[in-house]
């Protein structure tokens, strides 16, 4: 079985703030929640299926459902950390091509600027490897810069090739209003922006921000009595990888299995995609990614970044054209949900002008969710324009 | 490699968090560092060896593992040094002699002495949270 065209993307949302003083938790989900079934057409009391992950407040998803005054058939808050909510979309589509809802909300709503924790939550001392991780003070960024260091010892890949990924973004950003970043940068501006962990520049790195999202998938039939553009789900893969009891590969990342897995279920192959939202919390993980959803071979994803070839309507493969997570924002430090949201943007032509891929009918979403330096979610959706 | 001397408690402001030497699976480990020797796992059905250890083998699933030293060398993987960092800057990524590769920090070296491939020795220091842990410094 698969689910292949058997739900549609009808309503998303992107929470304007970026810095949510004043707002709680619950209510910015209760805030994306309003703004997507506004977007779809659609009421609170059509939900009958709800989808969040581990940051949503409470116990799995009771505490929202209550918030809400939900009642539905069907939840979800399987937790693969920002790759969450494109994991949640393959599962939403699962659930609804099973019946087992038609109107499924997904939320993410975060504030750790306000809240004033800039840093990333330790892992749960409970957890079976914390005990062999904590006494080294792995930040996420040393993390991501012992998977970068690595990635140039191999491959020959340079901070020059990686800032290109940051350049791209920030072209786009230039055209978003909301983006926390809107200046242009230049390969220079990178290289000469302080070294956070080596081999990454603080240009490297995404912002952290406040915000949110939400997105409504329904059944087919329910999509055809909106009035929205109709965006389909062609095809949904996910993995999980790990350190695998000491076997540590830092090349790659689970991509290689959850793209092959979406690719398969869609029916095509990376070279018919006109659009990708690729997880950036560092310009390395869209380098990698892209080697690992076969978008470039392995190892030359440095060469397929440069020169401009991720800006939209100047390179080959149009890249997260929001501004992502380098420029744009990273609610909660999960952009998994922000991937999705630009995706169909660019599926409906809703994307900005400056940045709309012409005539965008297939598009991939992908999410990374924990480390890549450890053990992380990875999440990928085939979206088309029906 | 001799084991530095011993002062644990109090050397980091969260020692008083409960030492994880108190899980029973992994005791065994905490209490070899103590002395300046790290274990990993072998198989006693498959042989081959793993890291972190657990009770069981994460290869072929057998319920039966021992102890095994290991002789305290190995190469850098991957490292990266956090710039803003006062305490264990270096974070890497060492593959041991046994085969396994783990997380750790550098120590007692230069920043221009890390590079992939260099060979290590270990020395085990508290760790962030105040426990002892196995750490490499570069030959």
């Amino acid at each position: 079985m698969s689910i292949r065209g058997k739900a549609c993307i009808a309503g998303i949302y992107e929470h304007p703030t970026r810095k949510a003083d004043g707002l709680s938790l619950a209510q910015i989900h209760a805030e994306v929640a309003r703004g997507a079934l506004a977007d779809a057409g659609l009421s609170k009391d059509d939900v009958d299926g709800y989808f969040c992950a581990g940051d949503a407040p409470g116990l799995g998803p009771m505490n929202m459902v209550e918030y809400l005054n939900l009642k539905p058939r069907h939840v979800d808050s399987t937790d693969t950390g920002g790759s969450s909510y494109v994991l949640a979309v393959g599962h939403a589509a699962a659930a609804i091509a099973l019946g087992k809802c038609s109107v499924a909300l997904i939320t993410l709503a975060g504030r750790p600027r306000a809240a004033g924790q800039n840093q990333v939550r330790p892992a749960p001392a409970a957890t079976a490897d914390a005990p062999f991780e904590a006494p080294f003070n792995p930040v996420i960024a040393t993390m991501y810069g012992a998977v970068a260091n690595r990635h140039m010892y191999e491959f020959g890949t340079t901070s020059e090739q990686l800032a290109w990924i940051k350049v791209a973004a920030s072209h786009h950003a230039q055209h978003n209003p909301q983006a926390m970043l809107r200046n242009v940068v230049t390969v220079e501006d990178v290289l000469n922006s302080p070294m956070v962990a080596d081999p990454l520049h603080r240009l490297d790195c995404c912002v952290i921000s406040d915000g949110g999202g939400a997105i409504v998938l329904v059944a087919p039939d329910v999509a055809r009595s909106l009035k929205r553009p109709v965006v389909s789900i062609r095809g949904a893969g996910e993995a999980i990888k790990h350190s695998a009891g000491g076997r540590v590969d830092l090349t790659y990342s689970g991509a290689v299995w959850s793209g092959p897995r979406a690719f398969e279920e869609a029916g095509v192959r990376p070279s018919d995609i006109q659009y990708v939202s690729i997880y950036d919390s560092f310009t390395i993980t869209v380098l990698m990614t892209l080697e690992d959803l076969g978008f470039c071979a392995k190892g030359s994803g440095g060469r397929f970044v440069a020169d401009g070839n991720l800006i939209s309507r100047q390179g080959k493969l149009p890249f997260n054209t929001d501004g992502g997570g380098l420029c744009n924002n990273h609610p909660g430090n999960r952009g998994g949900m922000t991937k999705v949201l630009e995706a169909v943007r660019q599926l409906r032509g809703e994307a900005h002008p400056a940045v709309q891929v012409p005539n965008c009918a297939l598009a991939l979403a992908h999410g990374t969710g924990g480390s890549l330096g450890t053990r992380h979610g990875s999440a990928t959706v085939i979206l088309e324009r029906q | 490699m001799a084991a530095p001397p011993l002062s644990w408690k109090g050397s980091s402001p969260v020692s008083q968090a409960p030492a994880p030497s108190e899980n029973p699976e992994t005791k065994p480990y905490f209490d070899a560092l103590r002395d300046g020797k790290l274990l990993i796992k072998t198989c006693r059905q498959c042989g081959q060896v793993h890291f972190y250890p657990r009770a069981g083998c994460p290869f072929c699933f057998s319920a039966s593992t021992d102890w095994l030293e290991c002789n305290g060398t190995g190469t850098i993987y991957a490292y990266s040094v956090l710039r803003s960092a006062k305490d264990l800057p270096v974070l890497a990524y060492v593959t041991l002699s046994e085969g396994p590769t783990l997380m750790t920090s550098i120590v007692d070296s230069p920043v221009n002495a890390l590079s992939n491939g260099a060979h290590v020795r270990l020395v085990v220091r508290p760790g962030a949270d105040g426990t002892p842990a196995p750490m490499f410094t570069v030959i």
